[in-house]
């Protein structure tokens, strides 16, 4: 296990390489240099000496691959993100609490679309062709063709048409600057069910199919029919062995719905306008805000990596065999 | 897959023979023959092709189906609220079949001064099928001046599904709209099926190193988030390119994430159809390898491509759909269902005129037929298993 462990996270070092080179090209990407940005934007002069000492800083004067080993060195060994031209602060000042709170969210919505598929996944197995499971089948459809932030739009008009609140936002006004606390947290979590509903529909009805699939698959074996000739009940036999063995592709599924829940939530937060990276994100693109901007694209693609990476090791765990391969 | 009809009497010849008939006639079709009877069996999917089709066409023909032109607007009718259709109308001699819709009056709320259309019966307007209206030029060639639906009068305000904030005709620019959502899944998917047939033909064929190489970047591509990476990209085109190329910048950005599940699709079946004996033999008898590939390995997988093909393009769509709607995709003056749901991105406007999440709709139907027609596909791509 430890080895499988080791042998992971020696993967992880070429994808989080092209990672953070994606990040830099997106900082690079912008016509000009952003200094000349800068200094267009700033309202008054800003004296020579310090865009020399930016330029300095950044290494703009030197190759390309000289300033992205700067700006990555300046990461790994000082937690040094740069500067956010438009906030004027550091960007690791910026974007530590929204990033904890993309996690919180993506987490959340993963717990909830295990906890609503998983179920539904098993009876819409068990009772192959009935009335229930096409109905499931066609929400699950349904559930997929709608994107993230139609269905944040359609939930966000409902509550303002028929219960007259608008929701959105993570925090009660009160408690958007406040500092954290017990109160402030369950404030959080009173907030925190919209968009989890709303990123996990998506999830939910692939995870279902997935498990409605697996399970299928599991039931026509013969170990069933014989532990069924055995006279074991219909709800021991049902758990005890197919759901367990029909779980583990869905362990690996998490490795893949991980991503499309962050990737997810940008959108929907930008829509409901919560406090993480997406909003972040968005605004510092068309501000041309090029370091906030690649260091959230690569806090946030670092976040599903490690997602994945745990989501690996789960199923290594619960699945031995894995292990082998 | 057996035979259709199954003979209540055995001894009856007529139904022997026919048995036999349907028996010799699935022995002797070809592939397409079988998945195409397969696919048959499958209404839902049948049912999805159709809409499919039905949305190509809305596309090809956007200009004869639009009552309006995109573009045009009417400062009168600035948030028109949908008119419902009335087939028939009561007069002095009873009803006659007349389709039309009411106009509206414009109620100005003295303090506020917002203004509030409300019905006006008084004035209808008769609308029809095949009328003339405004001019246009189908595919820039012919210039016409026929419409599939609209007002029978020329220049009358009929808005089925209302007005935006320009008083532009919704119903007409969701099907305008059309045209550029579909096909930026057709040409995204497109520029994917080649990356992902030469780079998963490669890996599955060659195996080994180069194959370790491609699953790798693979599984890196497919680690990221995605929409973080696309708004980062995106953003960066610049706001002085035309609209085609931006149009090809977005579709190339989509595909070059979207490409690494048709080359894992391409890449197992390379590694299961490797051992078969036919293509064994086909290098017994001195076939080189390019042939061997393309006459021997890939007509037999066309049709799982085909159907990973079409589950692709939805999510092109969704993709599309929502850096357009945040203001980074494709910009006005294009007009795509995500650019226009970006005229409903706030409650506010939404509580205004909740008829601009029409688009959605169109949105949700494509993404629904295409998923159903590619998961019937599936299904019937491999005929000879039951």
């Amino acid at each position: 296990m430890i080895w499988y462990i080791a042998r992971r996270i020696i993967y992880l070092i070429p994808t989080l390489l092209v990672v953070s080179i994606i990040a830099f090209a997106v900082i690079q990407l912008p016509p000009g240099d952003f200094l000349a940005s800068l200094i267009s934007k700033a309202e008054e002069t800003i004296d020579q000496a310090q865009v020399d000492a930016l330029r300095e800083r950044y290494g703009l004067d030197e190759p390309i691959y000289m300033q992205y080993w700067k700006w990555i060195s300046g990461i790994i060994t000082k937690g040094d993100f740069g500067d956010s031209f438009e906030w004027n602060r550091p960007v690791s000042e910026l974007i530590w609490e929204r990033l904890g709170l993309t996690m919180v969210i993506s987490l959340f919505t993963l717990a909830f679309v295990w906890i609503v598929a998983i179920p539904i996944g098993i009876y819409s197995a068990v009772k192959k062709y009935t009335i229930g499971d096409y109905l499931v089948t066609i929400i699950g459809f349904i559930g997929l063709a709608i994107p993230n932030f139609l269905l944040a739009l359609v939930l966000m008009y409902i509550a303002f048409r028929y219960f007259g609140q608008s929701v959105g936002g993570l925090f009660s006004p009160d408690y958007i600057q406040a500092p954290w606390s017990l109160e402030r947290v369950l404030d959080l979590l009173s907030h925190l069910w919209l968009p989890v509903i709303i990123l996990g529909t998506a999830g939910t009805a692939a995870l279902i199919r997935v498990m409605r699939a697996n399970l299928l698959d599991e039931l026509s074996k013969l170990y069933v029919d014989a532990a069924r000739a055995r006279g074991l009940s219909e709800l021991k036999l049902l758990f005890k062995y197919p759901v367990r063995v029909a779980l583990n592709p869905l362990v690996s599924a998490v490795a893949w719905i991980f991503p499309a829940l962050v990737s997810g939530s940008a959108i929907t937060s930008i829509v409901l306008n919560l406090q993480t990276t997406g909003p972040l994100l968005y605004r510092s693109l068309q501000a041309q805000d090029m370091y906030l901007a690649g260091s959230l694209i690569l806090l946030v693609s670092i976040l599903t990596i490690i997602g994945t990476l745990v989501s690996d090791i789960l199923l290594a765990w619960i699945d031995p065999r894995i292990q082998l391969q | 897959m057996t035979s259709a009809s199954t003979p209540s009497r055995k001894d009856d010849p007529a139904n022997l023979t026919s048995e036999i008939q349907s028996e010799t006639r699935i022995v002797v079709a070809n592939q397409w023959q079988l998945i195409w009877w397969k696919f048959r069996k499958h209404r839902l999917a049948m049912f999805a092709g159709l809409v499919t089709l039905l949305l190509y066409a809305v596309a090809l023909f956007a200009e004869f189906i639009a009552p309006y032109a995109p573009g045009t607007y009417s400062a009168a009718h600035t948030f028109l609220p949908p008119q419902t259709i009335h087939l028939f109308q009561n007069t002095a001699d009873g009803w006659r079949f007349y389709p039309h819709v009411y106009g509206h009056k414009v109620q100005v709320d003295p303090e506020s001064f917002k203004r509030t259309y409300v019905v006006d019966e008084a004035t209808a307007y008769p609308i029809g099928l095949f009328v003339r209206g405004e001019e246009y030029q189908l595919w820039g060639l012919f210039t016409l001046d026929l419409h599939l639906v609209g007002a029978v009068q020329h220049g009358d305000p009929v808005h089925l599904i209302g007005a935006d904030r320009l008083g532009r005709d919704v119903l007409s620019r969701t099907i305008y709209g059309t045209r550029v959502s579909m096909s930026v899944g057709l040409v995204g998917v497109g520029l994917s099926l080649l990356l992902g047939v030469i780079l998963g033909g490669i890996s599955g064929y060659y195996g080994g190193p180069i194959d370790n190489l491609i699953q790798r970047t693979i599984e890196i591509l497919r680690s990221l988030p995605t929409i973080p990476l696309w708004m980062g990209l995106s953003a960066a085109i610049p706001l002085t390119w035309p609209p085609v190329r931006v149009y090809f910048a977005i579709t190339v950005l989509l595909s070059l994430i979207g490409w690494t599940t048709l080359a894992r699709e391409v890449r197992g079946r390379f590694l299961s159809l490797k051992t078969e004996d036919f293509v064994i033999a086909a290098r017994l008898d001195g076939l080189r390898e390019l042939p061997i590939i393309l006459r021997h390995m890939v007509p037999s997988m066309t049709s799982h491509i085909i159907a990973s093909v079409t589950l692709a393009i939805p999510g092109m769509i969704l993709a599309e759909t929502a850096l357009s709607f945040l203001g980074i995709g494709l910009r006005p003056p294009v007009v795509s269902w995500g650019v226009l749901l970006q005229e409903a991105q706030n409650v506010r406007s939404i509580a205004t005129a909740p008829w601009l999440l029409f688009p959605g709709l169109a949105v949700v139907a494509s993404v629904l037929a295409l998923n159903f027609l590619g998961d019937g596909l599936r299904d019937a791509a491999d005929p000879y298993q039951t």
